[in-house]
């Protein structure tokens, strides 16, 4: 849970960190707020896992890496805890999770998202996720992203 | 956009790690990467204006305030598709949105502060769009591997 201090500084940070030498102070500055006090909360927070880290989000499409497919594997339910260990560890997959089936429509349950230069590099990288799910996988399919519609990140609203 | 250097990658790869919570983090970070803090920042804040970067600054995590991350999808049909994401795109709670090629073609995220938020905002968007919203929360995270190797 947070209190009225730590949403205070989460809408002042869900912008993003002030790109100069002392940004903390910054910050706690535009807060009315000690520098050391705004460093103790931000500490606390990190602590807590409601800040999972301070950094940079990459544009992909930037990068080069302008093909993005959602992998879905339909994967029995006593294997998806050790299979999706192994998925989630490889270099190319960015997140990995386990999510509800919702029968009949929808049969996947373990979701691994694959970026890449382009559609064959992402099709070389899903054949290493279908090895390595061998006989536990009884489906697949790939949902590539054609048009990122929107992208902002979480906003607190301003009343807490 | 300015071609991206080799410092710049080393820039970018690193700056996807956690900055330091010490009074001037990007003088630590400048030294790791043997270059001056000055010229980190300009780097940064050209990578920011060319959109490289898309965001510089803390990562939150919706569950750990009280509140709840969701992936939701709608099978929405062509001709309605534009009209469905204005209807969708202005709900706040509605964090990322990407058209995929399926027939469930539009994908979201919605973020809310408690975890009643992503019911009520469903409902909300089932009500407002005439479609369904098929919710796909997390039963288990493997791993976060969100760097990019630039």
């Amino acid at each position: 849970m947070i209190n009225a201090t730590d949403r205070k500084i989460i809408q002042a940070l869900q912008g993003g960190l002030p790109l100069v030498p002392a940004p903390y102070a910054a910050v706690a500055s535009e807060l009315g707020m000690d520098e050391d006090l705004l460093m103790y909360h931000l500490a606390e927070m990190k602590a807590r896992g409601v800040i999972r880290r301070i950094a940079a989000a990459p544009n992909h499409y930037k990068l080069g890496m302008t093909s993005n497919g959602m992998t879905v594997w339909d994967v029995a339910d006593n294997r998806v805890a050790e299979l999706g260990a192994l998925v989630g560890a490889l270099p190319f997959v960015t997140h990995c999770y386990e999510r509800p089936r919702a029968l009949p429509d929808w049969r996947y349950n373990l979701f691994a998202m694959v970026h890449g230069a382009d559609r064959d590099e992402v099709e070389d990288k899903r054949a290493e996720i279908t090895a390595i799910l061998g006989d536990a996988c009884r489906a697949k399919d790939i949902l590539y992203s054609t048009r990122i519609l929107k992208k902002t990140g979480l906003r607190l609203k301003a009343k807490g | 956009m300015t071609p991206m250097d080799s410092t710049d990658r080393a820039i970018l790869n690193r700056m996807q790690e956690d900055l330091p919570l010490t009074a001037h983090p990007f003088a630590v970070v400048a030294d790791e990467l043997g270059i001056s803090e000055s010229d980190l920042l300009a780097r940064l804040e050209r990578m920011k204006t060319d959109r490289v970067v898309t965001r510089f600054g803390p990562f939150f995590d919706a569950a750990a305030m009280g509140g709840a991350f969701c992936l939701c999808a709608m099978a929405v049909p062509e001709g309605d598709f534009e009209t469905v994401l204005t209807k969708v795109n202005a709900h706040p709670e509605v964090a990322h949105n990407y058209e995929r090629t399926h027939r469930l073609n539009m994908w979201f995220v919605l973020a809310t502060e408690t975890p009643d938020g992503i019911a009520a905002a469903a409902e909300a968007i089932e009500g407002e769009t005439g479609f369904k919203v098929w919710q796909f929360p997390k039963l288990q995270e493997f791993f976060i591997g969100f760097r990019v190797a630039a």
